[in-house]
């Protein structure tokens, strides 16, 4: 348990001290976010209503922009090699990553998304349900996130590969994440579109770590 | 005497044989051409039946012809895929040489196959439901499943060295898996335009025979089209590998 935890401190420690990076994350967050108006049209209507679509894929496109830092300058510095020989187990370790992912990536933009909600006139309650949905989702992303950047980080020339895989792979999340704030069916298919999520959220994190590990050691033979 | 000693050598089982990629493509080059010859037989029969001895649709008229070419390439969008994951377990779990193989063959069929089901789809559903494209459960899926296809030929090309790659490939695949019954079951989970299944139900086929024959003789050319096209493009990825194989030896300077 004690690699776990000096995994997870070490990886927060290089977010935090590494310059900005969680500040380029959010900004590029608000910035996709800011874009939208810009694209189509300032109409305050149309936006309150695509406003949770945009916030969702804004928080996937700058979650996905932190993937290729996630495990290959380890591999680089031989950091990686180091963790396949450590005692604690490699899918511990790499459960420490996913968590980390989500703290260094997920819990600003959440935190972020206030400001968001605010500038594409989101009402109140929305808000809400935004916060909660973005908090019960994005767990689902940082594994998957965790999986991809395992699968290609043996490659040289992989930084662009990973979105695309794991892209596939996320649209439940986007949907449920979405239509548990904007329900087409009323309150009950929003708070079972939240239980959804949750269920998403917590097979991702359960597997994820070991298929990451398994995918490793593979690519690493 | 030394003359006899080929045969005290055991003789190899089917499984060795077939995990062999030298056998393997020994043994299997002679199905190609019968397989070919009977593709293009069922083909013939087939396209006969879909354009000249069966009837319209009384409600879509003759554009229900292209049911024939879309409903087997949709069948076998999600077959393909079915294949890769049997040969990535093949990969993952007996390491068998010819289950990456068949694995790297198939990922491109099935990119194939898939397009070709959204294409078909698309151009049927202009005429009879008034649009190319609907967001709904199963084109929605399916359009996921190409993707998931072409992910994992760009994740076979940027492998170099490619026992590596069929691992991890191997490991993708299996988790995309996922996909496949969830494509199956979007026509009844989500009801939205697509119709829902009427071949394969539990009451069995809704449809006259004079639609059913043509379409099953359809499904089982585009199988075997499948079948074949995938024993070369084996036969094919075997050769490149022994290329390769070949070459490292030569650049080495122990050429045998």
């Amino acid at each position: 348990m004690n690699g776990f935890w000096n995994v997870l401190r070490r990886d927060l420690r290089l977010a935090l001290a590494g310059g900005g990076e969680v500040l380029t994350l959010v900004l590029f967050f608000i910035i996709v976010g800011a874009m939208v108006p810009f694209a189509v049209g300032p109409d305050k209507a149309l936006l309150a209503r695509i406003a949770p679509g945009i916030v969702w894929i804004a928080a996937f496109l700058a979650m996905l922009l932190g993937l290729d830092r996630l495990l290959r300058p380890d591999r680089e510095d031989g950091t990686l090699a180091l963790y396949r020989l450590a005692d604690t187990p490699l899918a511990a370790i790499l459960a420490a990553k996913v968590i980390g992912h989500w703290l260094t990536s997920a819990l600003p933009l959440i935190l972020a998304s206030p400001f968001l909600a605010l500038i594409l006139g989101m009402d109140g309650p929305t808000l809400g349900r935004t916060l909660l949905s973005l908090a019960l989702g994005t767990p689902a992303l940082a594994a998957f996130g965790t999986f991809g950047a395992a699968v290609t980080v043996a490659l040289r020339r992989g930084g662009l590969l990973a979105p695309i895989l794991i892209a596939p792979l996320s649209v439940p999340v986007l949907i449920f994440g979405v239509g548990a704030i904007a329900p087409l069916g009323g309150p009950d298919q929003a708070s079972a579109a939240m239980l959804f999520l949750a269920a998403l959220s917590l097979m991702a994190l359960a597997l994820s770590p070991f298929v990451a590990a398994l995918a490793i050691v593979w690519g690493e033979e | 005497m030394n003359t006899n000693s080929i045969d005290d050598t055991p003789k190899m089982s089917w499984w060795n044989r077939l995990a062999h990629p030298g056998q393997f493509v020994s043994w299997t080059r002679p199905l190609v051409w019968p397989l070919a010859g009977l593709t293009a037989l069922l083909f013939a029969i087939g396209l006969w039946f879909a354009f000249f001895n069966s009837p319209a649709d009384y409600q879509m008229g003759d554009t229900v012809r292209i049911m024939y070419v879309h409903v087997p390439t949709a069948w076998l969008s999600q077959f393909v895929y079915a294949t890769m994951a049997v040969s990535a377990l093949g990969t993952l779990v007996w390491r068998h040489p010819m289950a990456d193989v068949s694995m790297k063959a198939a990922a491109p069929l099935g990119a194939a196959f898939t397009a070709m089901a959204l294409f078909t789809g698309s151009m049927w559903g202009r005429p009879t439901w008034g649009t190319f494209w609907e967001w709904d459960g199963r084109m929605t899926s399916t359009l996921i499943l190409l993707f998931i296809y072409l992910g994992i030929v760009a994740l076979w090309r940027a492998f170099d060295d490619q026992l590596r790659a069929a691992r991890v490939v191997a490991i993708f695949t299996l988790v995309g898996a996922v996909n496949v019954p969830i494509i199956k079951f979007s026509v009844d989970w989500w009801s939205t335009l697509h119709q829902p299944a009427s071949v394969f139900t539990a009451e069995g086929p809704k449809m006259p025979p004079s639609l059913l024959t043509p379409l099953f003789v359809m499904f089982f050319a585009f199988t075997f089209l499948f079948i074949t096209l995938q024993l070369v493009a084996m036969h094919t990825e075997v050769r490149r590998r022994r290329v390769m194989t070949l070459e490292r030896r030569t650049v080495r300077g122990d050429a045998a």
